[in-house]
């Protein structure tokens, strides 16, 4: 048998009053950056705005994007170079323009300012030719029907339909979906079934496609856009689908208990949202849909940590009446470590793994994993037993804890 | 231990074999593996955020439609109480919900009150205060609930015909629950959603008016000055449009207005088709040509008829597009000129096909994810899921040996599962969906490992093998039903109140826990079963 931890005996409640001021301690460096800072920072998807990420070629020039943009109205976009470790090759751009220069009526006067920004910035090579980084499927397909490079005559709808998505396909998922030039089409489109089966192969087809099309130096990958109403009314929805799920978790953990384990989980799962949310003030972390979701799911570690000790706290009761519940809840704690460490570890490496490998849209995603499950673990043991503990101290139970109704009625 | 191994495994196999259909379909021998891996992406079906695509949120401006439904009562009212020679003095709007009648002629009162009693059951009667014979008429919350719901309905109708004319994959057009009278247009895979917006938005009412007088206005201040006492005639109104002359041409480029009539004698209701054909007058350009059914055409050849020679004004949401002079009579096909290049014509005649939307509509929301932004997630979702599920199972396959392997047969079935019920659910599985399944694994994880625990401290405490495998899964069972009821009522009520991605979340979670329960107690066990069957009572447990 392979084991890391034998039984342990650790005092864990003899260190509450450490563990309370460590909390106290984390929340409050969070609340001084969160009003150091004027509240947290909201995504696109809370704050409303424009939000449009450009991928180029080549590494482009932020103020050249800048100038162009002040030119167009818009001197207060946000420019920010995205980089990516894993692919140094990408050149990425994100512009943000604020939720104040939304116009109600036309939303997204904002998008098409940038992109006829950029396309004065860096213009194509041919202006009366449609781009293609920029074409859809269909109007690749539409063009090379017309021209029928490869003579397939009456037969020639669906094999061209098959040749354009294995060109948007090749361009979307094995270059960023951006072409450098029409060449570097040449490798795909020589091995594919269709073209092999036309005469004229794959140099026909990129003779149709030279001739037919333009290649710009930038593609616009992803455009957000959220009005301003909207974004008060997700901030809202979020914030109250997030409170009734723990209401309803606090009642569910109430009738399996007591109120105040319900009480006790719900305030750590509380604690660990505060302070994932101050650690995103810190490193400036944006807090979106996406990271919403992350939240959840960390609280719903910390509750299955804590309800993991509670289950052997109530087991504990009913075979040690005579203890002090502190004595219990330790031993629960101890019973349980084992476990607590081997699953909070795998997943903590889970997550790290997601935050390293996981690219951009991940990554304030997996902090937040990253952060919730070290919070939340600590949480169970640091937060809601010793509350649970000083919830009977005061109540002045403490040393015939045993009879209480948990360890009675509502045992198995 | 009491367990019928062979009637469980039977069980397991079912829901393997289940999920396997409801994955990849029924293998068809032989069948190659891109088969197979077409079947699987065809099942499970991809939010846009996942496979790029436009993502729309309109708000339909109901209010207009209440408003035009008061406009139409006061008509109505109006009309009746005359005919009646029920004498007011004025009768007015004061706002979109409201109605005025003031100064009731005295002794008619009582049959102006059974008037608006029989025949205005959606309004609320009450004397105007500090009137003698004045009276307030209130549009009822249940009316103003019903002309709401009612045009949300046409709208998403509307959109959801126009949409479908676009020949897209899979759109979709649907009410949205998360603010009010909002809609929710999702356009796969399509990257440039102007020509889309456009579409959607167009108004979509067309209406044939007779022109009154014959000529037209440079302003609305020309037009009132123009007539005898400076006011226009009754049930005429002034309309903007255009000059009808040949794109390119020299002339003003400012709006012209006209003062038609009221009353259209047709409307986009009685258009039986549109199409867009080459323009006669202008050569590379198009115009819309619309024929009518066979009722309207009747009334239409009438209407023709009994006005040759006039201007009849073809208005396109309240804006006078081209105002030809009747030749002769016309039966059922019109035309409406402008200059239109094809795209603009040929989206003008799908707007007129749709019909026309009871109210306009905002924008209030835009995303739109490139494919390449789609790939880029799958590729990185997937790349860190396989990694992160490779370093969980080799963990367990060292730390817990043979049990370690029962554990990494119990987590890809789970997963199995998962993705199976969300092809049966046709969910749609989104990037908040990926962080539910990587919680689900994170308490695939936590369940076995609970449950091993528990089995080691049985053991360390003497017991023999099968009775510290059943306390083992007894006790730990409770505490997974407690941690799983806990998160399933959460993500319950996630669903319930939240709306797109955090739904998204909730679902592949609840689905992925119930699995859970399913894979790390009721399979696990069924194979430390057989294995312990298997096992002389001596031998050591490999855990």
């Amino acid at each position: 048998m392979l084991e890391f931890f034998g039984p342990v005996n650790i005092n864990w409640m003899g260190k509450a009053k450490f563990f309370v001021s460590l909390s106290l301690l984390l929340l409050a460096i969070g609340t001084i950056s969160l009003i150091l800072h004027g509240g947290p920072l909201y995504g696109i998807d809370f704050r409303g705005g424009t939000l449009v990420y450009v991928r180029f070629v080549n590494p482009p020039a932020v103020s050249v994007i800048r100038s162009s943009l002040a030119q167009g109205g818009f001197p207060q976009a946000n420019i920010q170079a995205i980089g990516n470790i894993n692919r140094p090759d990408i050149h990425e751009v994100v512009i943000g323009l604020d939720e104040r220069e939304l116009n109600e009526q036309k939303i997204d006067a904002g998008r098409q300012a940038i992109e006829e920004a950029l396309k004065r910035s860096f213009p194509v090579p041919d202006a009366t030719k449609p781009d293609l980084n920029a074409a859809g499927a269909s109007a690749i397909s539409d063009t090379l029907l017309r021209r029928d490079p490869l003579g397939f005559g009456a037969a020639a709808t669906d094999r061209y339909k098959a040749i354009a998505s294995a060109i948007t396909g090749f361009r979307d998922s094995q270059r960023g979906g951006l072409l450098a030039g029409v060449d570097d089409l040449r490798a795909p489109l020589a091995a594919s079934a269709e073209v092999q089966a036309g005469r004229g192969g794959a140099d026909a087809v990129l003779a149709v496609l030279r001739d037919s099309f333009t290649v710009g130096s930038f593609a616009i990958r992803n455009v957000e856009i959220v009005g301003p109403k909207v974004g008060a009314e997700l901030r809202q929805q979020a914030l109250l689908a997030t409170l009734y799920a723990l209401g309803g978790m606090l009642v569910y953990i109430a009738f399996r208990f007591e109120w105040i384990y319900g009480a006790a989980a719900v305030l750590a799962c509380f604690h660990d949202v505060l302070i994932t949310l101050g650690l995103f003030s810190i490193f400036r972390f944006e807090i979106s849909l996406t990271v919403i979701a992350a939240l959840l799911t960390l609280v719903g570690y910390s509750m299955n940590d804590t309800i993991v000790i509670f289950d052997r706290i109530r087991e504990n009761l009913r075979i040690m009446r005579r203890e002090r519940l502190a004595d219990v809840v330790n031993k629960a704690i101890n019973q349980t470590l084992s476990r607590t460490i081997l699953t909070s570890g795998l997943t903590f490496l889970t997550v790290l793994v997601l935050f390293l490998l996981g690219g951009a849209s991940l990554r304030a995603f997996s902090f937040a994993m990253v952060v919730g499950i070290v919070v939340g673990t600590y949480s169970s043991f640091g937060i809601a037993a010793p509350m649970v503990v000083a919830w009977y101290r005061w109540r002045g139970s403490e040393g015939t804890v045993g009879a209480g109704s948990l360890a009675g009625s509502r045992g198995r | 231990m009491q367990m019928n191994v062979r009637i469980r495994a039977i069980l397991i196999a079912l829901v393997i074999l289940l999920c396997i259909y409801g994955l990849f379909g029924l293998p068809k021998f032989p069948s190659s593996f891109a088969q197979v891996k077409s079947n699987f992406s065809d099942r499970i079906r991809l939010g846009l955020d996942l496979k790029g695509g436009t993502h729309l949120i309109l708000q339909v401006q109901t209010e207009e439609a209440v408003k035009q439904y008061t406009d139409q009562t006061l008509d109505r009212l109006r009309k009746q109480l005359t005919d009646e020679g029920v004498h007011f003095e004025e009768i007015r709007e004061p706002d979109d919900q409201h109605i005025n009648v003031v100064n009731v002629v005295t002794d008619l009162t009582g049959k102006f009150q059974d008037d608006i009693r029989q025949g205005y059951q959606d309004w609320e009667l009450a004397p105007t205060a500090g009137q003698v014979s004045g009276y307030t008429m209130s549009l009822r919350a249940t009316a103003i609930a019903a002309i709401r719901t009612d045009t949300m309905h046409q709208s998403v109708e509307t959109i959801r015909r126009r949409i479908d004319e676009l020949g897209l994959t899979e759109p979709v057009v649907s009410e949205y629950t998360r603010g009010q009278d909002e809609i929710l247009v999702q356009l796969p895979g399509e990257g440039d959603p102007t020509r889309a917006k456009l579409i959607i938005q167009a108004g979509g009412q067309l209406e044939l008016r007779l022109v009154v007088g014959g000529r037209t206005y440079s302003s609305p201040a020309d037009a009132y000055q123009s007539q005898a006492n400076g006011l226009l005639p009754p049930n005429t109104e002034l309309l903007a449009g255009r000059e009808d002359r040949a794109p390119g041409q020299p002339g003003s480029s400012a709006d012209v207005y006209y003062l038609v009539e009221r009353y259209a004698p047709v409307t986009g209701r009685d258009l039986r088709g549109a199409k867009s054909v080459p323009s006669s007058d202008y050569p590379g350009k198009y115009e819309v040509s619309f024929s009518l059914s066979n009722a309207a055409a009747k009334r239409f050849g009438e209407f023709t008829e009994a006005n040759l020679q006039h201007q009849m004004a073809i208005v396109l949401d309240h804006r006078v597009y081209t105002a030809p002079v009747i030749q002769s009579r016309i039966e059922d096909q019109g035309r409406i000129t402008g200059g239109f290049d094809l795209a603009a014509a040929n989206d003008l005649a799908l707007v007129l096909r749709s019909g026309s939307l009871p109210a306009s509509v905002k924008y209030l929301e835009e995303r739109t994810i490139g494919p390449s932004l789609g790939a880029d997630s799958i590729r990185e979702g997937v790349q860190a899921s396989m990694v992160s599920l490779a370093v969980v199972m080799l963990f367990m396959l060292v730390y817990y040996r043979l049990s370690g392997l029962n554990a990494v047969l119990a987590l890809l079935l789970n997963l199995v599962i998962l993705l199976a019920a969300l092809a049966y659910f046709q969910a749609v599985l989104t990037l908040p969906g990926i962080a539910g399944v990587i919680l689900t694994i994170g308490m695939g994880v936590d369940s076995n490992v609970l449950i091993f625990e528990r089995i080691r401290e049985e053991l360390r405490n003497g017991k023999p093998n099968p009775s510290a495998v059943e306390v083992g899964f007894n006790r730990a069972f409770l505490t997974i039903i407690d941690t799983h009821v806990t998160t399933v009522v959460s993500a319950a009520f996630l669903f319930i109140f939240g709306t797109g991605p955090v739904r998204g979340f909730a679902v592949t979670l609840v689905i992925g826990l119930i699995a859970n329960v399913f894979t790390a107690v009721y399979v696990s066990r069924t194979i430390f079963a057989w294995h312990l069957a298997r096992m002389t009572r001596e031998a050591e447990l490999s855990i």
